[in-house]
């Protein structure tokens, strides 16, 4: 079996391939484009479809703007559509500033991109073209919607879930910053926030009803919700009905960006601590990973492997992932440009890449 | 009339590896027109250019001549017969 993660980072595409998840081959920066200025662009968002292969990877150039590359050749040789593939209607007002997430339907062609300006974006024809999704533009919540120090963005969906059950068809689950999680059972026609028992430590009413910086949501394979706060890690079976609880007790700090779902066992996670919103820095300015198997009632250090050197290098929200193999695959890549993975069966972190440029967010499968 | 949009290294893949394109406007056509019809000819070239909303993205810079438009009108910047156009990126990257 071959392992292929895609790697963004500040300063363009890297991949790296492996047979057995312990020596990585890395490769890149890929060219993106034939002029190569998107090839040195920033890479914030990655995406792996599940059924067609096919690597998305949305890029922002400075200079000339953001677009969306795509490659059916497993991050080879990648293409533009010649038609920007993510535009705000004209009657928005808006611009779009860079796409931040894809994510998956249960169809080949369904792609979802979240985006800055805050905003979820559809497309019908595998991410070649994406249309905006309306009701949740105009949800009458989004002019108090504000953007953190990272910018303003939907970075987090999940498709066909809401909590813990079946998948519901018709049914998303968005996360944002600032605004939290919000969520259609209408295939997006209408949205409800869901948020309450997440703090905001920002606004004078700490438990608002929406508004949180929730900084990302991942889904157990039970469709049960972990979510990084901004301050505060929480556990939800059901976000709408039954609120989110803390589940922070054992980890160093509350402040993190990334957090990730086993595939296969609903009780066990990986968390990312970064110490406050004021420092982002690891904690004891140790690289360090933590991991639940009760759900969040316990964490414990999963650090073998990773440096035991001081480190400053942070995991971003979408700096980490899983590659939802049997025996499933973890990854992540710091701010300071070193990728780790580890599998279920090891138990350690093997080094993939180092001396990259910041890492922006990963991805994985087996091919 | 006739003016000439100069591309800098970084955008002629967009325009088939042109550096010098040669476009035909009406007489008092201002420089969003001439972007325009750049845009007819070579379409993935505006939107490195222009966001959705038809606004010159920050860290591009277009000259008339010497004079970079935004102090000139922005793309409401007047074109003369013979003009040069030039698109350059501004100091930005990192």
């Amino acid at each position: 079996m071959t392992y292929l993660l895609v790697i963004g980072t500040r300063k363009g595409l890297f991949t790296a391939r492996s047979e057995d998840r312990r020596g990585w081959e890395v490769s890149g920066p890929h060219r993106l484009d034939a002029a190569d200025y998107a090839s040195m662009s920033a890479v914030y968002a990655v995406g792996i479809n599940p059924h067609s292969g096919r690597v998305l990877a949305g890029a922002e150039s400075s200079h000339f703007g953001p677009s969306v590359w795509y490659s059916d050749d497993r991050g080879r040789t990648w293409h533009e559509p010649e038609a920007a593939p993510i535009a705000f209607p004209e009657d928005t007002g808006a611009s779009l500033t860079r796409a931040w997430q894809f994510a998956f339907g249960d169809d080949p062609d369904t792609v979802y991109a979240g985006v800055e300006p805050h905003a979820l974006f559809r497309s019908s024809d595998g991410g070649l073209r994406f249309e905006l999704v309306r009701a949740l533009w105009d949800h009458p919540h989004r002019a108090n919607w504000f953007p953190g120090a990272g910018g303003g963005a939907v970075h987090t969906i999940l498709p066909g879930i809401l909590g813990a059950g079946e998948r519901t068809p018709g049914a998303v689950t968005v996360a944002m910053s600032t605004g939290g999680v919000y969520q259609t059972r209408d295939d997006g026609a209408s949205w409800a926030p869901a948020n309450r028992g997440i703090s905001a430590v920002f606004l004078p009413d700490e438990e608002p009803e929406y508004g949180q910086c929730v900084h990302k949501v991942t889904a157990a394979p039970n469709g049960v919700l972990y979510a990084q706060n901004h301050h505060g890690v929480y556990r939800s079976a059901d976000p709408a009905k039954e609120g989110w609880t803390s589940v922070e007790t054992g980890l160093p700090t509350d402040f993190g960006f990334a957090v990730v779902a086993h595939p296969h066992r609903p009780e066990t996670a990986l968390n990312f601590p970064v110490v406050s919103q004021e420092v982002h820095l690891p904690p004891d300015d140790r690289l360090g990973v933590y991991r639940t198997e009760d759900g969040g009632v316990s964490w414990r250090p999963f650090t073998r492997g990773l440096p035991e050197d001081p480190y400053f290098g942070i995991v971003l929200r979408d700096g980490a992932c899983t590659d939802g193999a049997d025996v499933p695959g973890f990854y992540f890549g710091t701010r300071t440009g070193d990728v780790y993975a580890a599998t279920d069966d090891d138990g350690r972190w093997h080094r993939v890449a180092e001396h990259l440029p910041d890492v922006l967010c990963v991805r994985a499968t087996e091919v | 009339m006739r003016v000439t949009v100069h591309l800098p290294g970084l955008l002629r893949a967009d325009a088939d590896g042109a550096a010098h394109v040669p476009v035909e406007v009406e007489d008092g056509t201002a420089l969003g027109g001439v972007l325009d019809a750049l845009t007819v000819r070579y379409p993935g070239l505006d939107r490195r250019i222009r966001d959705e909303r038809g606004q010159l993205r920050r860290y591009v810079n277009v000259f008339v001549d010497e004079d970079e438009c935004r102090g000139a009108g922005g793309l409401s910047a007047p074109v003369h017969d013979g003009a040069d156009v030039r698109v350059l990126p501004s100091v930005a990257g990192g």
